[in-house]
């Protein structure tokens, strides 16, 4: 997906687009509200991330002239304010969703797609493999045309799979990416997940193979 | 020395004799202890109802009650005012200068109409006109004159049936007839004129009402005027020779009148012989001894002609006043 | 209607009260003086009739005096002395002299010293023991070749003048009395009026709601406007204040969270790129601190912000259900996260009198508790009913409390034993039992059957 980041604080936005990049998104950096004008007015983005605290104008202003636009990109608001009424006018004034800094990535991840969903339903986002259809964003799976119900973490599992077929993941990587940083779950819950995810995919044409030792992998036959 | 005690004697004698009493009787209650000392002017004859009745209701007092005419009363009184308790007497104007000049006590507590006391010290309780009284058989062809006009046309019209027959107080004696004269010569001119006629008419004098009706009764007078009413309507003896008649242009009418003396060691005795006298309990319209007209006889229309208990009674008793008056009196009723 | 109201103030007098004995202190002096002057005025008028009346009295007498054949004659007038008749019936006294030898009356009346010529003389006296008013005037009467001075002098007694007296005391104290009744009813109204417009600032005032630092425009009387306008100067400094600790808060939540989310970017993207297990759990350690720091800064400002709003609550009518829907909605993607349902159970509505933010700031964090100590797919359930009084319960399928703790866990930073291993201060069970409190409701914390956590917000 196309971001537009709009922070002002270079470390934040540097370590912000890398971990979106990571996860193998595109990601556009405004430092300014005129930048970010400039940007948004021009370019075309799926989602962007507005830091509500803007060295030459409020991020509300952004948020006023976004709508004003009639733009209907989703703007997922950062923001350091605590205040229950400071959130409370964000999202009156046109933002989305919002997250306090410091966030959590899968948070961030997760409130994306949750907004992205809400949006007029985007096909660009579906994954093909195989017989397998995988829209993340929706969060459906379907397997031969036959639409399947899977869990969140499960979900999100098939999502980092299907993204690299034929990539070793490691368990740990695994986990560090599906368990928050305060879940005290063993390292081998991930193994329950990969049996529940090779049950699901049972008649489709894509396997995940164990690597003793190193991983697992999500293979198309 | 003798000169001296004879000078002595007759001046005792003088002041003891000041006072000739026409009566003195002592009514006594059933268990007397206190004696109540009363001077009055009316007879005892009239008076006694009254007595009788209060010592039956207060048996433990006697009255010793003494009769005088009104002047002497009234220098009596003030002479030694501490002998007597109750001083009653028809002279309204003797009475009030009593009052006037401290004789008198105040009675509290008695309900009596206002225009009927005076300082709550003398009270009115009798009212009585004064009256034109007639032989009834010397007018059986005359006109009988119902006012002092009428008896000026009918003196003049029949000169010879009223020479020397005609009778009035002698204003010099009698105190009540002064005050009867004075209120007279007060309210019109016509008495004057009547003065005058009688006066040329050979008019007797009298210092009583008694002496009067006598003789109106016996034939000796035709007429007397200013004579008291009551007096004469209370001679049963003599009802059917006489007749009263109250003048009909101005009437006077008089109030008999009480104090108690303010020197008085009695005065709890004397408040009740003066609640009584007030409250007219001894005359019942009903009975057949009626001795004087209680206060509530003229009610209907003669307020304005009941002399008045004010200080303008004491103008008439001023000595150059009396004077004038008194001789302006002789030179009009005592004609050569 | 607010617990932990501030300190009334202390009062010192009463205006109302200085005001009303001020009046009516001036109203009863006032009607005391009323009463002196109308008692010595109306006795000096009825002296002065009594006076006219003994005037007239003597001049009728003086004019009737006449020199008939050398001899001097007063012809007394009835009129001269029954004029002198009172309601009391005064005893009169006279004398008439002509030159200085009495002609008639009373013999030992006293004279005047010193009359004046051709005038009327007034005095009081007493005269056989009683208090007399005397009037004595003189006359000359021309001869053929004599003048002779007639003089005389009449007395009377003062029964009924002290009657008058008496009554017009009596009724001047009537009136008196009737005009302080109704001066100081005026006056309990002139000071109801008076005081009204302070009555009716100090209830505008009242009314304001506790964020209300809006100068006060209402018009008021002059005397009030300096009051006035120092309270909206001291408004207008509480507010700036306010403001400003509310931009020095944001700004300094800002500073401090923005290289906090750098940091924890950054320890995010080494994470994926290390391999060695020390490595690792150093860096999740390293993310397990700032998301520690970060929550307990947040909580730490909501406690503080409730401490501070709990003194004036702003009450609003607020839906319960709405508010939990709300919530919800917002916290569905943390708890996909973890394959936690949420699910909501209500009544239709549930309306309460209360403070919005404080009662968001409780439940949120009360969920984000449930959310911390649910194990993974797990549900949390939300209830929010109005009987038997409005409440809203949250139960989990987690551990559930520590029988022996439950009594301290909502001690400032109280965490119980299976909080061991999970993140963040004990401020969240504090924060919403005082907001409870601040509503006058309770917070109750117990067990559900199955052993998970069940807390409920009484209002």
């Amino acid at each position: 997906m196309k971001f537009l980041l709009i922070e002002d604080n270079v470390e934040l936005a540097q370590a912000v687009s890398t971990r979106l990049v990571l996860d193998g998104h595109v990601v556009d950096h405004a430092e300014s509200f005129v930048d970010a004008i400039a940007f948004s007015d021009n370019g075309d983005y799926d989602l962007i991330l507005l830091d509500i605290m803007l060295p030459d104008g409020d991020g509300r202003d952004f948020l006023a002239h976004h709508r004003a636009q009639k733009r209907d990109t989703p703007v997922i608001v950062l923001t350091a304010r605590s205040q229950v009424s400071d959130r409370i006018s964000v999202l009156d004034l046109g933002a989305d969703d919002y997250v306090t800094k410091p966030f959590d990535h899968a948070e961030l991840q997760a409130r994306c797609r949750a907004v992205l969903r809400r949006k007029s339903g985007s096909a660009e986002t579906v994954t093909r493999l195989g017989d397998v259809e995988f829209d993340p964003v929706a969060g459906q799976l379907s397997v031969a045309g036959e639409p399947l119900v899977l869990r969140n973490r499960e979900l999100r599992l098939l999502e980092l799979l299907i993204n690299s077929p034929g990539k070793v993941f490691s368990k740990q990587k695994l986990f560090d990416r599906l368990f928050s940083y305060d879940d005290d779950a063993s390292e081998n819950a991930i193994e329950v997940y990969i049996a529940r995810l090779r049950k699901h995919l049972d008649k489709s044409s894509l396997t995940i193979t164990t690597l003793r030792g190193l991983g697992y992998r999500l293979d198309n036959e | 020395m003798r000169y001296i005690l004879v000078l002595m004697l007759l001046f005792w004698a003088a002041q003891v004799q000041a006072v000739e009493w026409e009566d003195q009787q002592l009514f006594k209650g059933q268990s007397g202890a206190r004696t109540l000392r009363v001077i009055s002017s009316t007879d005892t004859a009239i008076f006694a109802p009254v007595i009788e009745s209060f010592l039956q209701s207060n048996p433990s007092l006697d009255i010793d009650y003494k009769v005088a005419i009104s002047a002497d009363i009234y220098s009596e009184f003030r002479k030694n005012p501490d002998q007597y308790d109750v001083v009653v007497s028809s002279a309204m104007d003797l009475q009030l200068k009593l009052v006037n000049d401290g004789f008198a006590q105040p009675v509290e507590g008695l309900e009596h109409p206002a225009w009927a006391q005076w300082r709550r010290s003398l009270f009115g309780f009798t009212l009585e006109s004064a009256s034109i009284v007639i032989n009834k058989a010397a007018f059986e062809h005359l006109s009988v004159p119902s006012s002092r006009q009428e008896m000026i046309e009918v003196m003049r019209a029949n000169p010879d049936t009223f020479s020397g027959r005609i009778g009035t107080y002698d204003v010099r004696q009698s105190g009540l007839g002064y005050l009867f004269a004075t209120q007279d010569a007060r309210a019109s001119e016509t008495y004057w004129r009547l003065m005058e006629i009688m006066g040329s008419l050979r008019t007797r004098l009298y210092c009583c009402s008694g002496a009067m009706i006598d003789d109106l009764a016996n034939g000796t007078l035709v007429i007397s005027y200013n004579v008291l009413g009551s007096y004469a309507s209370a001679r049963e003896d003599v009802a059917d020779k006489i007749e009263v008649i109250l003048p009909s242009d101005f009437p006077n009418i008089m109030m008999r009148t009480a104090l108690v003396a303010s020197k008085t060691l009695n005065s709890g005795a004397a408040t009740l012989f003066m609640r009584h006298l007030i409250s007219s309990r001894w005359s019942n319209p009903d009975s057949e001894n009626i001795p004087l007209p209680p206060l509530t006889t003229f009610q209907d229309n003669s307020q304005q002609s009941i002399i008045a208990l004010n200080p303008g009674l004491m103008v008439f008793l001023d000595d150059m006043k009396r004077k004038t008056f008194i001789d302006e009196w002789e030179s009009a009723i005592i004609q050569p | 209607m607010s617990k932990g109201q501030s300190k009334a103030g202390v009062a010192a007098g009463s205006l109302r009260n200085r005001l009303v004995i001020t009046l009516i202190g001036v109203a009863a002096v006032l009607t005391l003086l009323f009463y002196f002057v109308i008692r010595a005025y109306a006795a000096q008028i009825a002296l002065q009739s009594q006076d006219n009346i003994l005037g007239a009295s003597v001049t009728a007498m003086l004019d009737a005096a006449i020199i008939r054949e050398g001899v001097v004659k007063v012809d007394l007038p009835y009129a001269a002395f029954s004029m002198l008749n009172t309601d009391s019936d005064d005893r009169v006294f006279y004398a008439i002299y002509e030159n200085d030898s009495l002609l008639s009356g009373y013999t030992d009346l006293p004279l005047p010293q010193r009359e004046s010529r051709m005038s009327s003389t007034y005095r009081s006296g007493t005269y056989l023991d009683v208090p007399i008013r005397q009037v004595t005037a003189s006359r000359v009467l021309v001869g053929a070749d004599t003048r002779t001075r007639i003089t005389a002098t009449v007395a009377q007694t003062q029964d009924s003048l002290s009657g008058t007296l008496q009554r017009i005391a009596r009724n001047a104290a009537l009136y008196g009395a009737g005009f302080f009744s109704l001066a100081v009813l005026l006056a309990i109204w002139a000071i109801s009026s008076t005081i009204g417009p302070l009555k009716r600032l100090t209830e505008s005032v009242a009314r304001r709601g506790p964020q209300d630092l809006s100068p006060i425009v209402k018009p008021v009387p002059t005397e009030m406007v300096p009051l006035v306008s120092s309270l909206n100067q001291l408004m207008q400094r509480l507010d700036e204040s306010f403001t400003q600790s509310e931009d020095f808060i944001a700004e300094a939540a800002h500073r401090v969270r923005t290289p906090l989310a750098t940091v924890r970017s950054h320890a995010e993207i080494t994470l994926q790129r290390v391999d060695k297990e020390e490595n690792r759990q150093a860096l999740r350690s390293m993310i397990r601190a700032i998301d520690e720091s970060s929550r307990a800064a947040g909580q730490l400002l909501d406690h503080a912000m409730i401490t501070f709003r709990a003194n004036q609550l702003d009450y609003q009518p607020i839906d319960l259900v709405a508010l939990a829907r709300e919530f919800v909605r917002r916290l569905t993607p943390l708890a996909d996260m973890k394959d936690i349902e949420l699910r909501l159970s209500t009544d239709e509505t549930v309306m309460v009198s209360g403070d919005a933010i404080l009662i968001q700031n409780a439940v949120r964090n009360l969920i984000d508790n449930a959310l911390k100590y649910s194990p993974s797919e797990s549900a949390i359930v939300i209830r929010v009913y109005a009987t038997p009084a409005p409440h809203l319960s949250i139960t989990d399928e987690g551990a559930g409390f520590p029988d022996d703790e439950i009594g301290m866990l909502t001690g400032r930073f109280a965490r119980g034993k299976n909080a061991a291993g999970t993140i963040g201060s004990g401020l969240g069970l504090t924060i919403a039992q005082d907001v409870a409190a601040a509503h006058g409701g309770t917070l109750s914390i117990g067990n559900t059957k199955e052993g998970g956590a069940c807390v409920t917000f009484w209002f």
